[in-house]
């Protein structure tokens, strides 16, 4: 394995503006709606408006003879079902027979300009016959409840039963058991940039251009070449600059597919621009979940014993539904050490749009209800939240029951930075009324160790160039999508290669030009390509230094580079500065190109159990969070007044963008909490703008101070591991420990919106004046 | 053909864009948005919700922060309109750019342009904002990368920056 986490940073642990920053404040970075298309054709995407039901009558002609119109396509331009997982395929770009979700999209229209396009729309034919629908998971699972597929009974994708340890025994040994049901809403990734993509297909050499927003252009790449029946070398897949993913395009998206139809059918190039409601339909996030959790603890604080139940309500189609629904019970390890664990997790289908992956993918909502409860078995118990915590810790290196690898393990610092910093042990049951202090911890893979196609390829390739002017190129097929990973690429090439980070440049997801990427998804960039491109480095290193040694005359071992020059020992005379080397290095062989690559060794993925890739991980980050909130009992509102958050990323790389990265998933995980939640009215989105899908704006978000541990994961390259996920799980219970804090509320729904409380504190009053009763006729 | 001033729908507009004064022949109906991206060509403006609730759109008229997806072009006859491609001095970069890029007051970037005419909006109102009065300033403006923490940084900094000259 690459890493070398010795390595003394001379880039790596500065803190580095991105190296694309130029181009955003300027604004002349371009995203996929800015790239020149004034004379491509528009595409506009016909809906379906029922939830479920079989299409009976769809007739194009009237949209198809419409002046301006160029191309009309249905489902039936495409009988090729896709889906991100390859075992899991039954979703149609546009619907085929039967329609699941209301704004499934049935057909598509390119024409001159967007007037005409929507006139088209509106001039299709469409007859529905309506089958009932479901929009909950019970509904779904009732017998005799209409199948969304039928070669799934009872509406279940996917059922998963694991059991680890003595279950039995560990509930029997517990001093206190107790049990609870969670209940966390449907979210939405929200990224400000809407979905839009860009397909020109040129007729004459049937080649296939696609610019798009997408976080993983390989899987993009392959589902058009089986979607259009087009052979993949014809296709080119690029990436613009991305306005935010978070997971809502880690998969191939219904109207990207749709495009390249349009494109072709119309042998031209076409732009389609979703609209922020569309955006919403296309959906791919967070599944309404229902949590049911047992814990035993013993009265020392030590958890023995754990069983979960999850359902996951995943909307009409398959997508990543299998693994969100695994992970979901995979991660309930690898945070602190505990003997015995059960889980069953249901996913169910609905009449709504699919949901996918939303950073912290399956993992959220779990941990949500296992640190709500341990807080409240805590409490019941006399104890203190951190010191319980303290005491369930794992003992790195180790591995989890459920075979996960846990090589470098930062929970206890982060414990400890969280509780000085908050000032925990002084505050705590001292706060004034109404004021409340709740912790949580959690964590996260740095990317999957086992990738959704297996071909035996590395599982990342990073080519390093080197030209007669002395540049050093990298080239990735890693998409940046806003997290920084073109900067990470070039930090990790710079610093090992022992030249300045201006001399690097970083040209990234082209599949032209770049090497396939398995894409921004699983936080794995950082730990994967950063390990191929110093692998990479490393390559041209030893070129360069063999150059440098035989013009010294001079053995290789004994050349050092410092500042962009190679010298040995300290004399003057014996230095050559970069660009001779460089082109020395150049001669009889001319331009350079070195391939570097990294992959999770087998041990790494998971165990042999049905679905025991999923949690696999060379690292997983740690997070510890306390929250300070105030709660206004007369409305219910709540205010977050500061959050401290440690996040254990094995060695920030660039410590601005990791703090950049805690501070933002600390604070989605706070709009889940408290604020966001998708509505649907007969399957109709109520929420599907950015005014009633209410994420929190600068007013109601709360200073976060950051707290960087480094664990220095031996694997990591220079011993880094993920920041982006991590810290996300942990801020919605320590948000609910601290409201059962400040006011004395459980809650077990989210968000945690001011009705909730107020009909909690309005139960409790009423509760209390019964109680007071009954004593008085006693 | 006839003249612009006189084509069914079209009005002849006269404005002062990023320092330079242009006339277009501009439907009634068409949105600034519009007109700034598609006729002027400065796609640094964007458009990231539906209408009126993102802030992605903000730009400057008379030195007012306004969201262009929810004006008309025609209202800015005669006016002063700015982007954020009119900020940077012969590609030197204000000190709200410097301090957005350099404070990681920027993620993905999408949010960032319409954040930086705000804030701009408001430091030449108020050099010296508190955080409260930045938040007021940006509550119309959402990101989703950054929790805003780096973004009042940002703001902060230039401001600081500002002061110290």
């Amino acid at each position: 394995m690459t890493a070398d986490p010795t390595v003394d940073g001379k880039i790596v642990g500065r803190g580095i503006p991105l190296i694309d920053g130029r181009e955003k404040v300027t604004g002349s970075a371009r995203y996929t709606a800015d790239l020149a298309h004034a004379d491509a054709l528009v595409g506009r995407i016909l809906r379906s408006p029922v939830s479920h039901g079989n299409i009976v009558r769809l007739d194009v002609s009237r949209a198809r003879a419409l002046e301006g119109v160029r191309a009309v396509v249905t489902g039936d331009d495409c009988p090729h079902c896709y889906g991100v997982l390859p075992i899991a395929m039954n979703e149609y770009p546009m619907a085929r027979e039967r329609v699941r979700y209301r704004g499934e999209p049935i057909a598509a229209v390119a024409a001159v300009d967007a007037e005409t396009a929507e006139r088209a729309i509106r001039l299709i034919e469409l007859e529905l016959c309506a089958l009932p629908a479901h929009y909950t998971s019970a509904d779904a699972r009732a017998s005799g409840a209409i199948l969304l597929h039928d070669d799934k009974p009872g509406n279940l994708e996917r059922e998963v039963h694991h059991e680890f340890g003595d279950l039995q025994q560990g509930f029997a040994e517990a001093d206190l058991v107790r049990e609870e049901r969670f209940s966390c809403a449907e979210v939405n990734h929200a990224q400000i940039e809407p979905h839009a993509c860009l397909v020109d297909y040129d007729s004459l050499t049937g080649r296939l251009l696609v610019q798009s927003v997408s976080q993983v252009g390989y899987y993009l790449h392959l589902t058009l070449a089986r979607c259009l029946e087009m052979d993949a070398s014809r296709i080119r897949v690029v990436k613009p600059f991305v306005g935010g993913g978070f997971g809502a395009r880690v998969e191939v998206l219904n109207f990207e597919i749709i495009t390249a139809l349009l494109a072709r059918a119309s042998c031209g190039t076409v732009f389609m621009q979703l609209s922020r409601e569309e955006t919403f339909l296309t959906h791919r996030a967070r599944p309404q979940t229902d949590i049911a959790l047992r814990l035993g603890m013993r009265r020392d604080g030590r958890i023995t014993a754990c069983a979960c139940e999850v359902v996951q309500r995943g909307g009409a189609y398959a997508g990543y539904g299998i693994v969100t629904i695994l992970y979901a019970g995979a991660l309930l390890q690898g945070l602190y050490d505990i003997p015995a664990i059960k889980y069953d997790g249901f996913r169910v289908y609905a009449n709504l749009p699919p949901c996918g992956a939303m950073r912290g993918h399956g993992s959220v909502d779990t941990r949500h209800a296992f640190e709500c409860l341990l807080d409240r078995m805590v409490h019941d118990l006399g104890l203190d939240p951190i010191a319980v915590r303290r005491a369930n810790l794992l003992k790195a290196p180790t591995r989890t029951l459920n075979d996960l690898m846990v090589n470098s393990y930062g929970l206890a610092e982060c414990l400890d930075a969280v509780e000085r910093a908050s000032g925990w042990r002084d505050r705590i049951g001292r706060l004034p009324a109404g004021k409340g202090l709740g912790v949580a911890c959690s964590h996260y893979v740095s990317g999957a160790a086992k990738p959704i196609h297996w071909t035996g390829e590395p599982h990342a390739v990073v080519n390093v160039r080197l030209d007669f002017d002395g540049g050093i190129t990298a080239l990735t097929g890693a998409a940046d999508i806003g997290q920084g990973s073109s900067t990470m690429v070039a930090i990790a090439v710079a610093e090992t290669l022992g030249v300045a980070l201006d001399r690097v440049r970083v040209i990234a997801a082209d599949s032209a030009v770049t090497p396939k990427d398995n894409g921004a998804y699983s936080s794995r960039i950082t730990f994967m390509v950063g390990n191929a491109a110093i692998d990479a480095a490393k390559k041209l290193k030893a070129i360069l230094v063999n150059a440098a040694a035989h013009k010294l005359e001079a053995k290789p071992d004994d050349v050092e580079v410092i500042g962009e020059v190679f010298r040995v020992g300290r004399a003057e005379q014996a230095s050559i500065p970069f660009a001779d080397v460089a082109k020395a290095a150049l001669v009889d062989r001319g331009a350079i190109t070195v391939t570097g690559t990294f992959t999770c060794p087998p041990e790494a993925q998971g165990g042999r159990h049905k679905g025991g890739a999923v949690g696999s991980t060379m690292g997983f980050s740690y997070a510890a969070q306390v929250v300070e909130v105030s709660v206004d009992e007369a409305t219910g509102a709540v205010t977050v007044d500061k959050v401290w958050a440690a996040l254990d990323c094995g060695h920030a790389i660039n410590p601005l963008a990791v703090e950049g990265q805690i501070q933002g998933s600390v604070w989605m995980g706070m709009g889940q909490a408290l604020y966001e939640e998708t509505r649907y009215t007969d399957g109709l989105p109520v929420h599907a703008s950015l005014l009633e899908y209410r994420m929190p704006t600068i007013a109601d978000s709360p200073p976060i101070d950051v707290h960087i541990v480094e664990s220095h994961d031996p694997y990591g390259p220079f011993g880094a591991k993920e920041a982006s996920e991590g810290a996300l799980a942990s801020f919605p219970p320590a948000l609910v420990n601290a409201i059962a804090n400040a006011i004395g509320i459980d809650l077990n729904e989210l968000p945690a919106t001011p009705d909730r409380i107020v009909d909690a504190l309005i139960r409790r009053r009423r509760q209390a004046k019964l109680a007071l009763a009954r004593k008085a006729t006693s | 053909m006839p003249a612009p001033d006189r084509q069914p729908g079209k009005r002849l507009l006269r404005l002062q864009l990023n320092g330079r004064w242009r006339e277009d022949a501009v439907a009634e109906s068409m949105l600034l948005v519009d007109y700034l991206r598609s006729v002027a060509h400065l796609t640094g403006v964007k458009t990231g919700c539906d209408g009126g609730e993102c802030g992605a759109c903000t730009v400057l008229v008379d030195g007012e922060a306004v969201p262009s997806c929810i004006t008309l072009t025609v209202r800015c006859d005669g006016r002063s309109v700015e982007t954020v491609e009119g900020l940077a001095v012969q590609g030197r970069l204000s000190r709200l750019q410097l301090a957005f890029h350099e404070k990681l007051g920027t993620q993905c970037g999408f949010c960032t342009p319409g954040m930086i005419m705000a804030s701009e909006a408001l430091l030449r109102r108020n050099p010296s904002p508190t955080s409260d009065e930045i938040r007021a300033a940006l509550s119309g403006n959402l990101c989703r990368c950054t929790g805003f923490v780096k973004i009042l940084e940002s703001v902060k900094a230039a401001a600081g920056a500002c002061n110290d000259r």
